[in-house]
């Protein structure tokens, strides 16, 4: 096997040519707007890079992206497509915030419990669908579907309650400081304070954003489901039967249960999302008008990464870098900044396309073979 | 109470109307073999040619052939990765909603220079002129595209299951190797399943935005081809079972509607779970087990096992 045939056939190399495709088509749909793509990009790297706190509001953005990408990645991989991920984050937010203002432990408690709280959220909804689909044999894409929207109401109805509703506002009361990030109640500490405004780089990374830990959080996730995945036998069961259910039967392996463990374990981690957006951002509810995407969006960073929860965090922070930086190619040179949702949905068109590098790959080196002889 | 009553049944067609077109567009192109998830996407798009074009036209036909035109393109593109290039289905479609709303809010941005676009002057017209009606009976007062919708229904049934072209189109979605064999040309039949799905979907996002609302806004389609999606599911891959699906869950969004308009103490964030909240009792209680067409989701290799 030759060189270029090798390079072609790594999954990293597709996914790179997809997207150079995408900057490609972006590039010319800037041209009919009347702009300079290499304007365009310019601003669009220096958004993301030229600061400390560009870049770390893109990490702030990158995380739950991350999170219900790796759920995602991770229902692939047991053969199920959570589409359902919008929702458990919702369900998530709502949940954290019920608790994070209800309950009033010490932080060192309360910060735990509300992200638990989030998660065990995120988890019944995931696992509801997932038994569903066990017991009746109804397609998780509808139930998810519906609790998707269900999830949307039910925090609108939270936000609009009386005991939670915070008057004149759209949205709740946040949630008791006990609560919050460590970060955030370390910087507005008598002592965090003076550290922050005397360090520059402090002062523009964390002063300036709403720094949290959350990020921790989302590597973390990543790496655990990526070690259950791979090294585990419970993981071997759950992508035996992502595999082929049949075969996974025939082997003594119980599926119906498996696929409810995947999906309490997908609804966690997308619970988990949404309950670090409260601790680490939000710090409330707010009526939602529409999705706000953490969830669809997590199923394009799932797919660029090959459905890989490592793969996921590098494609959580390239997509994240492109809807930041896509904001001030809007304000800067006055380019639609729909031309990053054109952009990304073309990586992710080139990365379904990307099955053909291989084969032509193969096609090539046939051609070297044959030179040969 | 009459009037009730056919308030009930108008706000069910209404309702259910994008998701029937998007529901039959939907279940064509899985009845051939190739998942498409990319409804609302092409939704998004036809919804937004059909105000630009009914803007610049002034003839709401027009701007509805125009967004069934603008659908069957954007699934072209589906039909490329997806049989051409024998690409990951689920990923092409969910690529095809990214690029889909990118592209209407692009092009309403190129044209109006807004996200939100003014409104078309000329609707679709209704059945009957509202003049010519009252009372309960102008609740029944329908869009054509709802007629549209039913007749498209009864030709696509008809077409599947009464003629040698829907035979084939079913042969390819349970077993295109058999169907290959037989002389059928897989790739063609898929071709035009996935381009009749989008040239459907566009046109429920017309009669999203030239019947129902008049203009285009980022929320005018919201989930319509999510909920057209499952009703195909729901519907079993059939085009009455999805027509039966889509007005189930037109009536679930009236009855909330009029229990809202009503005295009841309920909120009306729970009110609008409803229609959610029946689809999974219906689903757990009578629909049970649906089996999708045996190739869907699969391209055809020649030659594979």
């Amino acid at each position: 096997m030759n060189k270029a045939s090798k390079i072609l056939k790594k999954p990293i190399t597709s996914t790179v040519i997809a997207v150079l495709f995408g900057f490609i088509v972006a590039a010319f749909v800037l041209l009919i707007a009347g702009c300079n793509p290499i304007e365009a990009f310019g601003i669009l790297f220096r958004s993301v890079f030229s600061k400390p706190k560009y870049v770390a509001n893109v990490i702030i953005k990158a995380t739950p992206i991350i999170l219900t990408g790796v759920s995602i990645a991770f229902a692939f991989k047991v053969g199920l497509f959570n589409i359902g991920a919008e929702g458990q984050f919702v369900m998530g937010t709502v949940v954290a915030t019920i608790v994070g203002i209800c309950l009033d432990l010490p932080p060192v408690l309360q910060f735990p419990v509300v992200l638990l709280s989030g998660m065990v959220a995120g988890a019944l909804f995931g696992g509801f669908v997932g038994f569903l689909k066990a017991k009746f044999g109804i397609h998780e894409v509808i139930t998810s579907i519906m609790l998707n929207w269900i999830a949307f109401y039910f925090c609108n109805f939270i936000a609009a309650t009386k005991t939670f509703h915070q008057p004149n506002t759209n949205g709740t009361y946040p949630i008791n400081a006990s609560g919050l990030d460590f970060i955030f109640n370390w910087k507005k500490s008598e002592a965090g304070r003076e550290v922050v405004i005397n360090n520059e780089f402090l002062r523009e990374a964390v002063g300036k954003t709403d720094m949290n830990i959350g990020f921790i959080f989302a590597i973390a996730a990543a790496i655990i489901i990526a070690i259950l995945l791979k090294k585990t036998t419970k993981g071997y069961e759950l992508r035996a039967v992502g595999f082929n259910q049949y075969a996974a039967e025939f082997a003594g392996i119980n599926v119906r249960k498996n696929i409810i463990h995947a999906m309490v374990i997908a609804g966690a981690i997308a619970g988990l999302a949404g309950a670090l957006q409260i601790t680490g951002v939000a710090q409330k509810i707010s009526t939602l008008g529409a999705f706000e995407n953490y969830g669809f969006n997590g199923m394009s960073v799932a797919l660029i990464a090959n459905s890989s929860p490592i793969g996921s965090i590098f494609a959580g922070l390239l997509f994240a870098a492109l809807i930041y930086g896509g904001g001030s190619i809007q304000s800067e040179i006055g380019a639609p900044s729909e031309v990053i949702n054109i952009m990304i949905g073309t990586i992710v068109f080139f990365v379904a396309l990307s099955k053909v590098i291989p084969v032509l790959a193969d096609k090539l080196e046939k051609k070297e073979v044959k030179k040969d002889a | 109470m009459l009037n009730t009553i056919t308030l009930f049944i108008g706000i069910t067609l209404m309702y259910s109307t994008p998701l029937v077109f998007g529901g039959l567009g939907g279940m064509i192109s899985e009845r051939s073999g190739v998942v498409n998830i990319g409804i609302e996407g092409m939704m998004t798009v036809g919804a937004a040619v059909a105000v630009v074009a009914g803007i610049g036209t002034g003839n709401p036909w027009l701007a509805f052939l125009a967004a069934g035109l603008a659908g069957g393109l954007v699934a072209l593109l589906h039909a490329f990765a997806s049989i051409t290039c024998k690409a990951d289905q689920t990923i092409s479609g969910i690529a095809i909603n990214l690029m889909g709303a990118g592209i209407a809010l692009f092009l309403c941005r190129l044209v109006f220079n807004a996200i939100n676009t003014p409104s078309v002057e000329n609707k679709l017209p209704k059945l009957f002129k509202a003049s010519s009606l009252s009372g309960a009976a102008a609740n029944l007062n329908v869009d054509w595209t709802t007629i549209i919708a039913l007749i498209a229904t009864v030709i696509m049934w008809f077409v599947l299951y009464k003629t040698k072209w829907g035979l084939r189109v079913r042969a390819v979605g349970e077993h295109p190797a058999a169907a290959d064999t037989l002389g059928i040309n897989v790739a063609l039949v898929r071709y035009v399943c996935v381009i009749i799905s989008g040239i459907l979907s566009g046109f429920g996002g017309a009669s999203v935005t030239l019947a129902i609302i008049s203009h285009f806004a980022p929320t005018a389609i919201s989930g319509q081809g999510f909920i057209a999606l499952a009703a195909v599911i729901f519907g079993k891959w059939t085009p009455h079972g999805v027509y039966g699906a889509c007005l189930l869950f037109g009536a679930a969004q009236a009855i909330a509607i009029i229990l809202g308009g009503g005295s009841f103490a309920v909120p009306s964030q729970i009110l609008s779970m409803l229609p959610y909240v029946i689809t999974i009792i219906v689903l757990i209680l009578f629909v049970g087990r649906s089996v999708a067409p045996k190739a869907d989701g699969e391209p055809y290799e020649k030659g594979a096992r």
